[in-house]
């Protein structure tokens, strides 16, 4: 006898959001390990670009801001300042835009097959996870050959990554519902990268930014992340301001939460509209 | 038995703008149309609010209702728009309903297209897996059936190779492969046997057969073809227009549509173009059956010969031919026969606009209503264009026959060439 009953409504409730989630785990599995796939065999240098591209822009970065600018490093060596920014930075900027065009890319699979919607752009976040491995390890590499070590706190590094995660999937999730209405936010994405680029702390220390407008500054929740992952990862040295970094945690769960309920809300509406 | 899909009031709206030709909006259009709209309300407050004209609204599902019973075997038939597809996405939950409620009992998968989410770059054994967990199988379901998918569609050799180098014969097979080995307690499946060869459509309705009889599983079929729907079909429903017009056994409901509700009664028709069937690289404009005088007529003597006209234009220049193909259908849903324009006629690389003309001679049909299919692909066999049923025809046979007056059998009536001679005399 069937064991399972499906009533099908106009209006869809959240209840069975976590357990349908549960239910197609193998096609998000599946989804993630082609994405994977697809880009290690089509890209012949798949691996050497995730290793070039951060360590090309960790260079370029170095001689511009620490070099010609002369910004303080903290007694930082100055390409771990930088690398260690790069590191979330990068995962977010990837996550983000490959997330915002993921639904866009998969139109044949929404418009014919059902499963939630909400595992194509989060499989674009579990692609990223690969290159994220590959910068933490050329940044251990980095820190072998400047002699720096981290202490205990390098232990909360899981923790920072959550929350760069669920800052990049709650913007991601918004984007490419977005995208999926109005066509013209894809545009929209490369311009949130680059500009997020100059605003957020990558190529210089966050300390740099008066006192009395950092509040304001870590309304941008990956300014939390970057400091968190620089005070993770370069030592003792490195002080984190407190109040900045925890509104960039309320920000990074309210943009999830947000994101996520935003999605729910249109995700009936992709198959007519894409 | 209780009935496993019970369907209550189902509706389903689409809102259609008529002036816009994007098919997405984007934010510019919105806002920029928001803006003209306040200033023409500052410039015009009395005037009535434009908005409103520009939207309109299509039922493509109009209230229905209907139930399903476990291991039974549903064929849904009507003309394209009917909404066929429609209920077929709602029920499986890739587009919403605007009205009413579905309950379902028991596991679904559908299958509305084949090779939905294979990826070319990726090799046939990985597609395999892939294309299994899109249409709803679990890593372990795969795994176990996974020898027989491959048997099934004939591709041991090939299971490593990127399916971007597979024919497309290979192609299709794979992907039937999977979706037949499906084991869902209800399987929703459109109209996608269309595509393989005819053995091969065989083979998977057989296959579908064997498991819903075994298993009792329930099947939902879409077809224009009335034979797979009598092969596979217990029960028929008929929609048109949004409605569903009948519910019935299959061969009460086969005849009837045949023989009412499938006919298109035009003998010619026409299309301005930017309503034309067709895609952004060829659209059909025009097509008439005419008789031997050129005049277009919808009923023909047997011992008159056919003339099917039809122009096409041709948006885009392309590097490879377009090749016209014609389908004659006769009532029961059978291709009579299916003609190719020969190669060696002008071929259609240009911006033109074309007019075939095609005889189908005399004393070759049999009598009786028959339907054509204009179809434009490429070589490659790129459908830009496929319309069904576009214009309709009449046989008659008024010669009278010399003792006999039922029917003849057959699908079509050739005169041949006979020769008879006496080789001995009688004893």
């Amino acid at each position: 006898m069937p064991k399972s009953i499906l009533i099908i409504e106009p209006h869809k409730t959240m209840n069975y959001f976590w357990q349908e989630l549960w239910q197609y785990r193998d096609l998000f599995y599946f989804l993630a390990w082609r994405d994977i796939l697809v880009r290690y065999k089509q890209t012949a240098i798949g691996i050497a670009w995730s290793v070039l591209r951060p360590v090309l822009t960790m260079i370029v970065f170095t001689i511009v801001f620490g070099k010609i600018a002369k910004l303080p490093s903290d007694d930082i060596p100055y390409p771990l300042l930088v690398f260690a920014a790069m590191i979330p930075w990068q995962f977010f900027s990837n996550t983000f835009s490959e997330a915002g065009n993921s639904l866009i890319n998969n139109t044949q699979l929404i418009s014919k097959v059902y499963f939630p919607r909400i595992i194509i752009p989060t499989t674009a976040m579990v692609v990223s996870l690969i290159d994220f491995a590959i910068s933490l390890a050329i940044f251990i590499a980095l820190m072998l050959w400047y002699g720096v070590m981290p202490d205990i706190r390098v232990c909360l590094l899981p923790l920072l990554l959550l929350m760069a995660i669920l800052t990049s999937l709650g913007a991601g999730y918004i984007i490419c519902a977005l995208n999926v209405k109005y066509r013209d936010f894809r545009y929209v994405i490369p311009f949130i990268v680059q500009f997020g680029l100059y605003i957020s702390p990558v190529g210089f220390s966050s300390s740099l930014v008066l006192e009395k407008w950092r509040i304001i500054y870590s309304l941008n929740p990956m300014v939390g992340v970057i400091d968190g992952f620089r005070w993770a990862l370069l030592g003792k040295d490195i002080a984190i301001y407190w109040p900045g970094f925890l509104i960039s945690i309320g920000i990074s769960m309210f943009l999830f939460v947000f994101g996520l309920i935003y999605f729910n809300k249109t995700e009936r509406e992709f198959a007519d509209i894409i | 038995m209780g009935s496993i899909i019970t369907v209550e009031n189902l509706s389903k709206r689409y809102v259609i703008g008529h002036q816009k030709q994007e098919r997405y909006t984007t934010l510019r259009d919105v806002i920029s149309h928001k803006i003209r709209g306040i200033v023409q309300r500052i410039r015009h407050p009395l005037s009535p609010n434009r908005e409103k004209t520009i939207l309109e609204e299509f039922w493509a599902l109009d209230n229905i209702n209907l139930e399903i019973k476990q291991n039974d075997r549903v064929g849904i038939i009507g003309r394209n728009g009917a909404g066929k597809s429609t209920l077929l996405k709602i029920l499986s939950r890739i587009t919403k309903p605007t009205t009413g409620r579905i309950t379902i009992k028991g596991r679904v998968a559908s299958l509305l297209e084949v090779g939905t989410g294979f990826h070319p770059e990726l090799t046939g054994r990985e597609n395999i897996f892939l294309n299994g967990a899109i249409l709803g199988m679990n890593r372990v379901d795969i795994k176990k059936s996974f020898d027989e998918i491959v048997a099934f569609a004939e591709v041991e050799k090939f299971l490593d190779t990127p399916v971007k180098r597979y024919s497309s014969g290979m192609y299709v097979r794979l992907a039937f492969a999977v979706a037949a080995h499906l084991e869902p307690e209800i399987l929703i499946v459109d109209e996608v046997l269309a595509v393989g060869d005819a053995q091969f459509q065989k083979k998977c309705i057989g296959k579908m057969n064997d498991t819903s009889q075994r298993d009792g599983r329930t099947v939902i079929f879409v077809s224009h073809s009335m034979t797979a729907i009598s092969a596979l079909c217990n029960k028929v429903l008929i929609m048109d227009k949004g409605k569903l017009v009948l519910d019935a056994p299959t061969q009460v409901a086969v005849e009837q549509y045949v023989n009412y509700g499938n006919t298109n009664q035009l003998s010619a028709v026409e299309w301005c173009i930017d309503k034309a069937p067709g895609d952004d690289v060829a659209k059909l404009l025009k097509v008439a059956v005419l008789n031997g005088k050129g005049v277009v007529s919808g009923s023909f003597e047997r011992r008159e010969s056919i003339h099917l006209q039809f122009e096409y234009i041709v948006l885009r220049k392309s590097f490879v031919p377009l090749v016209a193909q014609i389908q004659i259908m006769n009532q029961s849903g059978i291709c009579v026969f299916m003609s190719i324009k020969p190669h060696e006629e002008k071929t259609e690389y240009g911006r033109c606009r074309y007019r075939c003309t095609c005889v189908i001679p005399a004393k070759l049909m049999k009598e009786g209503n028959f339907q054509l299919d204009i179809i434009l692909t490429t070589p490659m066999r790129e459908v830009h264009l496929h319309k069904k049923s576009v214009v309709s025809f009449k046989v008659n046979d008024s010669v009278l026959r010399a003792f006999y007056f039922g029917p003849i059998p057959g699908i079509v009536r050739p005169d041949l060439i006979w020769n008879t001679q006496i080789v001995s005399q009688g004893e």
